[in-house]
């Protein structure tokens, strides 16, 4: 038998508890007149480099909710060296992600081969029309400036850590 | 004793209904915010509502304007009458129950002789609507909840009833003016400065009774009528609206009245210790007693409901088999060998 038993114990746990919030506040933040920093790889919102895009299509297939849609054609662009041939590249016409679909696995910015799709942290996007949640490919690419700097996965690792493309 | 000013029939008839409605509402709307809203949130480290008035001050009237506007639905198979008068018949409970509550000398609804009885008989009245809650629901989880609240009430009936005997045999009187005043003109071996507060030789009753009350209102440790994770809510299942409202406001009336009767019959009602009166000049029931004693109670009532939140918001909820079981093989054991005890010491003494 312990020296003060478990149900007296108790008592006395929640009670702490309730001194702890008086004298040093709540641990909960009370969002809206106050603001959590969520942390640099929190997955808030997913922003879209175009420039870096080729309408793979391999996020649109890989999505399991199907809320990416993608649609491009194909162009010519003038050759790298002078007397070369024209390039063929393909240009998006519409990258949307739905984000009242979307469920934030993240599989698409895994998937992306080119670097094209990054986490951001930001999370208020929140519409009163559900429609409003559809973010086209201009919004998407508003979402690159609050993308933060890669960091190492682990403090003092030694690999080269990526820079996101600005 | 009496005030200097006459008052017609239908004057104090007014006036009571009107301070029985303060009685039963004011102590419960404060204790929901101060203790389920405010406490309750500390206890789990967050700040609980903040928005409505103040500190969250406004938010039960917040919850009420909701509930009010809410739509009243009765499931399709239920028993419409029985369904829509369960709530009252709870409710009622509670205020029959605040009508024999002393609050001062004088400051009473009405002054049975056999107030103790009278409020533990009305006190069961509502075991009834919580049955007729339970059958007229026409839902598994229902009557699953009526039946065993029907079967928990009555279990811890017992042990309440057995406990406040020993505190009528210590006194010598039903009425709980009467236990009042013993109280306060009691002493302990010729002192008499505290008088006699009746926790300190009843306190195996104040701990049983205490026990019983938490029971009696399905506060945590003994919620297995609406467990939540078994039965969604138990007899209130059905429930919205305003009906669900009247449920709400009896279970935390019930146990501010609760309080007030442990108060009076354990800590000395609305009387405040002879030393104090002694020193005010005035007699321990004199007429000033009346305005303070109703500020004793809310004092003491603040404590003992205190107790009653700190203890639903520790523990974990018990089996049925155990609550059954405590309320049989330990808790009626003990009041009643308290009660031979009382019985013996008061003759002896």
């Amino acid at each position: 038998m312990a020296l003060v038993p478990g149900v007296v114990k108790g008592l006395g746990v929640t009670l702490g508890e309730v001194a702890k919030t008086l004298v040093s506040g709540a641990e909960t933040i009370q969002y809206p007149h106050q603001k959590e920093d969520p942390t640099p790889r929190a997955r808030g919102v997913i922003a879209l480099h175009e420039d870096n895009c080729t309408a793979c299509m391999l996020c649109a297939r890989e999505c399991p909710d199907w809320c990416i849609y993608i649609e491009g054609h194909k162009e010519l662009a003038p050759p790298r060296r002078a007397g070369g041939k024209p390039r063929q590249v393909n240009k998006l016409d519409r990258f949307d992600i739905d984000y009242s679909l979307c469920m934030y696995c993240g599989i698409c910015v895994e998937v992306c081969p080119f670097e094209a799709l990054f986490w951001s942290p930001e999370y208020e996007y929140s519409e009163p029309r559900i429609a409003d949640l559809l973010h086209d490919k201009t919004r998407l690419g508003q979402w690159m400036e609050t993308v933060p700097e890669f960091e190492a996965y682990e403090a003092g690792s030694e690999v080269k850590v990526k820079k996101v493309p600005r | 004793m009496s005030l200097a000013v006459e008052f017609a029939y239908w004057q104090i008839t007014i006036f009571k209904v009107v301070m029985a409605f303060v009685a039963v509402l004011i102590p419960a709307g404060g204790t929901v915010y101060l203790y389920l809203f405010k406490m309750v949130s500390f206890m789990q480290s967050r700040l609980g509502p903040m928005e409505a008035g103040p500190y969250g001050s406004l938010q039960l009237l917040a919850e009420v304007g909701k509930n009010a506007q809410k739509e009243d639905i009765f499931p399709a198979r239920s028993d419409r009458f029985v369904f829509g008068a369960a709530p009252y018949v709870v409710l009622i409970s509670t205020f029959l129950l605040v009508l024999v509550i002393p609050f001062g000398p004088d400051a009473y609804f009405v002054n049975f002789d056999t107030g103790v009885f009278f409020a533990l008989a009305v006190s069961s009245i509502s075991v009834i609507g919580i049955l007729m809650a339970g059958w007229a629901s026409a839902s598994k989880y229902s009557l699953l909840g009526g039946l065993r609240a029907a079967g928990q009430l009555i279990a811890y009936e017992l042990p309440l009833v057995l406990a406040v005997v020993g505190v009528v045999i210590q006194a010598g009187t039903l009425n709980l003016n009467g236990i009042v005043m013993a109280q306060v003109d009691g002493e302990i071996f010729g002192w008499g400065a505290i008088g006699n507060p009746f926790i300190l030789t009843q306190f195996i009753g104040f701990f049983i009774f205490m026990i019983a009350v938490q029971a009696e209102l399905a506060q945590t440790p003994f919620d297995m009528p609406i467990a939540e994770s078994e039965l969604v809510s138990g007899y209130i299942t059905e429930y919205t609206g305003f009906r669900f409202l009247m449920f709400f406001i009896a279970e935390f009336a019930t146990a501010n009245v609760f309080a007030f009767l442990a108060s009076v019959l354990f800590l000395g009602g609305w009387a405040v210790p002879p030393f104090v009166t002694d020193l005010a000049g005035i007699e321990s029931d004199s007429v000033a007693m009346n305005f303070v004693g109703p500020l004793v109670m809310a004092t003491k009532m603040l404590a003992l409901t205190f107790i009653v939140y700190w203890v639903r918001f520790t523990y974990p909820r018990f089996r049925e088999d155990q609550l059954q079981s405590f309320a049989w093989k330990v808790l009626i054991p003990i009041s009643l060998v308290n009660i031979a005890a009382t019985g013996l010491l008061k003759v002896v003494f």
